[in-house]
């Protein structure tokens, strides 16, 4: 274990193939809701991330899906430290992030990198796409004159876009959907990141370039052992690119395992609902029926029982009481149901 | 029995650059009771030409030609007073983004009772009786009709956008991508929900989307855009088994999906032509793996090649032979220029 | 498969902050297309001349008084000697208002960019940081807002003597809330957009964030409020002139009014005294407005895709 404050410089120092690089233990982020002038009654926060545990072993892909409103891209956030958790604490190669000041902060910022959701705002409208891939290198004071310029070209270059020099000098608004994705790809590689975070990166492109730059992550990811979360609403996308699939439901963490054993047998209500929701490209696939009302409440106020409780058609007595851990539902999966607690 | 028959139609934008053919000959009929779905990617004109129908383009947008027949009559040629009575009456529209096209100061209530009572010109007590009947028809809680769009959920506003679209019972439903920005259980409910709509109330509806997996679901027939052409058109269950155009096949190569997660996504590179100065032959070509030279000079009109089944491609009478090359990624890299 | 000859594209030089080059080539577009932001450009270029080349052009000093022998040649009408004639104590109205140009554009120009710069720079700070620090900003521009402006013009005044500077330095202190409101909010929005977020995650510190990230795309609008503040700047040193408060040893064209008002200019039918400075400050005010309603089209181009 690094000692807390330790400046993150070093790549080698991070456990990658064998242990888990990223920990998140018991995590809470509530919002306050502005409410009276005499302080806050429980009532009064937003739950947007509820107590979520987990870990991602180095070199692996985690997919995080829910709906609207179910936390993932306040998680994402939270895992690259830009907002920091109310309670529990994130872990990464072995140092809170929370703890982390300075020069150490820059060092992680060297080694976690985000894509955006929206390639459209994802570079600075007033830089050139050469400019824009210089930022990194000029913040971390990474190499000088020439040799910045040639990293630019080979990132260019590794995103599939040539020829990279023609790319240096246009403008944002020049270019398209799916080659400013690839733009914001090479962009975060720049700083020879070990950790990604893409927040629904195909979500806003057309269909049939989205897989064009999801095979490129999945290439790049692979070839540089990067460990990458992607955070989707999109099932079928989770499953085509990731190895371990996170459902979550109102802040908290429904389902989580292996992405065939949770999406083909999801044991979970909710992500039961999901995937039998999910509109799938096959007009012979017969549509099922879903009985479940499609209100998602809002998670204000404390916490009771299980978060699912007023949609699940498995609703028991004590999923109004208590609320339900994670337990083994088969190897290294695990779902928060009391259908598949030991007692019962 | 065809309900709207367009022929031949053109809609031109007038931009400062030049004039776009957003819609360059399209012939398309929709039958009664029907739902079809128009599908394309952004650019295609899809958007266009489901405004040119009820006639509520841009400013700087027009019909350059063709016929719009709807129960014999051409809209197209319509002047606007007449086409007034049309719209709503027998063609309704559920916009892009519907959700957010309510106004947000009046509430749900009072936005029905003014297309009921001023279009509809139903009375005060017809109206109100008319809104809660709609708020049934479509699964919305009559006690939102209280409420203030901002109050409602993004499925509840598009509910909402749908009951306004059949107030005054159309004939015909214009939906632009009606599901798009909804989650997936919302998603589900409503889709299904136009379809019952479609038995209980004999409707037709053209679904515009980008989705293919919601015209999977949802649509009966189906037809395919691009670059402002339609290059094939026919049933679901047809056109989804044995795609007789290069571009579905690359739509489906593209498109992942949950129950088939091992098959390799296989992307159409490059992009679509600009229309401000569309090339001559097919305008598929440049990103076709298919394209012979024929395919570079010759526009190739959209024919009928069994019956309900038409395409816009040269080599169609080889597409089961094509099909089978399409499932290897590497014939889609052509060079991108 | 891309084909056997690989086009070798020229290397260009470090790729550079292109900012300045892309603002010049959308303002000289706009020039193209919008006439009113051309003659504004040219009245400013006019005046500006006028001011530089005052001693070239003003055929006497304005503050002399002007004698033919032993007469004064007060109240002179418009002649070949006197353009616009002289006033009641025989000085030139025409050089008078050819160094007029002198203090109206110097207040104009320096107010303004006072202006823009605190407003800017308090709105980007407020908008970025938020919390208490924002807090602490607007309340700072809320009591901005409730001093009235001449009163405080007036104190000052009085307290530290009818300068021009003074009356610049009331402006600044004065005159920020409007950019600084304005500023702010688009910063809000811009703090949520892909590029602030993914330089944030890159490692930028807040300084670097709101400099080179951040400021750049506020620039138009500050630019904005500056030429509009500029027409702002003008009237109001013509009214503290005007009202007797302004610095009486730079003739401005708000001194020519007040000089004009006290000597019954009007009863006496002066017209070539008074109207010639009025319309001057007019042309200047409404150039800043041509200008600043190009630069609207440059903010929000939709305007200009009819």
């Amino acid at each position: 274990m690094a000692r807390p404050g330790a400046v993150m410089a070093s790549r080698a120092a991070a456990p990658r193939i064998d242990g888990s690089l990223v920990v998140a233990e018991a995590v809470q982020k509530y919002f306050p809701i502005r409410r009276g002038l005499f302080g806050r009654g429980a009532g009064d926060y937003l739950r947007g991330v509820d107590g979520v545990s987990f870990a991602i072993p180095g070199g692996t892909s985690l997919g995080i899906a829910g709906e609207s409103g179910c936390g993932k891209t306040t998680l994402a956030r939270l895992l690259l430290r830009l907002l920091t958790p109310t309670a529990g604490r994130i872990v990464f190669a072995g140092v809170d992030l929370g703890t982390l000041d300075g020069a150490a902060l820059l060092g992680f910022r060297r080694q976690a990198q985000l894509m955006v959701q929206n390639p459209y705002e994802a570079i600075n409208p007033r830089f050139t796409i050469g400019r824009a891939l210089m930022e990194p290198l000029i913040i971390h004071r990474i190499g000088a004159g020439e040799d910045r310029l040639d990293r630019v070209i080979a990132a260019l270059t590794q995103v599939n876009l040539h020829p990279a020099e023609a790319f240096l000098d246009k403008f944002p608004h020049q270019l398209s959907g799916g080659q400013l994705q690839r733009v914001g790809l090479a962009r975060a590689l720049m700083v020879d990141p070990i950790f990604l975070v893409a927040d629904e990166p195909v979500s806003m492109l057309d269909v049939s370039v989205r897989a064009g730059v999801l095979n490129l992550m999945k290439a790049i990811a692979r070839s540089r052992q990067l460990t990458t979360v992607y955070i989707s609403h999109d099932l079928s996308l989770v499953r085509y690119v990731c190895d371990t699939t996170m459902i979550m439901y109102l802040g908290t963490v429904a389902e989580i395992g292996p992405t065939d054993a949770v999406l083909a047998h999801p044991k979970h209500p909710y992500t039961q609902l999901l995937v039998a929701a999910a509109p799938v490209p096959d007009p012979t696939y017969p549509v099922p029926e879903i009985a479940a009302p499609e209100q998602v409440p809002t998670p204000i106020g404390p916490a009771h029982g299980c978060p699912f409780k007023d949609r699940c058609p498995h609703v028991m007595p004590v999923c109004h009481t208590t609320t339900p851990p994670l337990v083994f539902v088969g190897p290294k999966h695990q779902a928060a149901c009391h259908l598949y607690e030991p007692t019962h | 029995m065809a309900l709207l028959t367009i022929e031949d139609l053109r809609v031109e934008y007038r931009t400062s650059r030049g004039v776009t053919r957003a819609v360059d000959g399209v012939n398309l009929e929709v039958h009664e009771g029907e739902v079809l779905g128009l599908v394309g990617e952004s650019g295609c004109g899809k958007t266009t030409l489901g405004r040119a129908i009820i006639r509520v383009l841009p400013r700087n947008a027009g019909i350059a030609g063709g016929r719009i027949l709807f129960d014999g009559t051409d809209l197209a040629a319509l002047p606007e007073p007449e086409m007034a009575r049309y719209r709503w009456r027998e063609i309704a529209m559920v916009p892009q983004a519907a959700m957010d096209s309510l106004d947000p100061v009046y509430r749900l209530g009072d936005q029905f009772h003014e297309v009921l009572t001023i279009t509809g010109r139903l009375a005060r007590a017809a109206a109100r009786a008319r809104a809660l009947e709609l708020c049934d028809l479509v699964g919305l809680d009559r006690r939102r009709l209280a409420a203030y769009p901002h109050e409602l959920s993004g499925g509840m506003r598009q509910r909402a956008a749908i009951a306004l679209a059949l107030a005054l019972s159309p004939r015909l439903i214009l939906a632009d991508e009606p599901v798009t920005a909804l989650d997936v259980v919302v998603q589900h409910h409503i889709l299904r929900r136009l379809r019952q709509l479609r038995a209980e109330l004999s409707l037709s509806v053209v679904l515009v989307t980008h989705d293919i997996s919601v015209i999977a679901q949802t649509c009966d027939r189906m037809a395919v855009m691009y670059a402002g052409k339609i290059v094939e058109v026919g049933r679901t269950v047809d056109v989804f088994a044995r795609p007789q155009h290069p571009y579905t096949m690359g739509l489906q190569n593209s498109f992942p999906n949950l129950l088939r997660p091992q098959e390799m996504l296989i992307p159409i590179e490059g992009a679509p032509p600009d229309l401000l100065t569309p090339p001559p032959g097919c305008r598929f070509a440049p990103r076709c793996p298919f394209a012979v030279d024929r395919c570079l000079v010759d526009s190739p009109a959209l024919r009928e090649l069994a019956p309900g089944r038409c395409a816009a491609c040269h080599r169609a009478e080889e597409a089961d032979v094509l099909r089978l090359h399409a499932r290897e990624a590497q014939r889609w890299r052509v060079p991108v220029l | 498969m891309r084909n056997g000859s690989v086009q070798v594209l020229p290397r260009p030089r470090t790729p550079g902050f292109a900012a300045g080059r892309r603002a010049w080539e959308s303002f000289r577009g706009v020039l193209q297309h919008d006439r009113f932001a051309v003659a504004g450009v040219c009245i400013y270029l006019v005046f500006i001349l006028v001011a530089a080349a005052a001693p070239l052009i003003a055929p006497y000093d304005p503050q002399q008084t002007i004698t033919k022998g032993d007469d004064l040649m007060a109240n002179q009408p418009p002649g070949p000697s006197f353009l616009l004639g002289t006033t009641n104590v025989g000085r030139d109205i025409f050089s008078q208002l050819v160094y007029g140009a002198r203090p109206a554009l110097t207040v104009g120009f320096t107010a303004a960019f006072f202006v823009a710069l605190i407003g800017t720079v308090v709105g980007i700070v407020a908008g970025y940081y938020g919390g208490w620090i924002d807090a602490v900003l607007m309340r700072l521009a809320d009591v901005a807002f409730g001093i009235p402006f001449l009163p405080l013009v007036i104190v000052l005044v009085a307290f530290l003597g009818p300068s021009l500077w003074n009356i610049v330095l009331t402006m600044a202190l004065l005159l920020w809330k409007d950019t600084a409101r304005v500023v702010r909010a688009q910063v809000l929005s811009l703090r949520e957009r892909g590029f602030v977020e993914s330089a944030r995650v890159l490692g930028a510190s807040p300084l670097r964030l709101m400099l080179v990230h951040i400021a750049p795309n506020i620039l138009p609008l500050a630019l904005l409020y500056g030429s509009l503040a500029i027409g702002w700047a003008i009237l109001t040193e013509a009214a503290v002139s005007f009202l007797g408060f302004g610095d009486s040893t730079r003739i401005s064209w708000g001194f020519i009014l007040q000089d004009a008002y006290i000597s019954q200019a009007l009863s006496n039918g002066q017209f070539n005294w008074f109207v010639p400075p009025g319309i001057c400050i007019m042309l200047v005010v409404m150039a800043g407005y041509f200008i600043s309603r190009g630069y609207e089209e440059l903010l929000f181009p939709r305007l200009r895709r009819q």
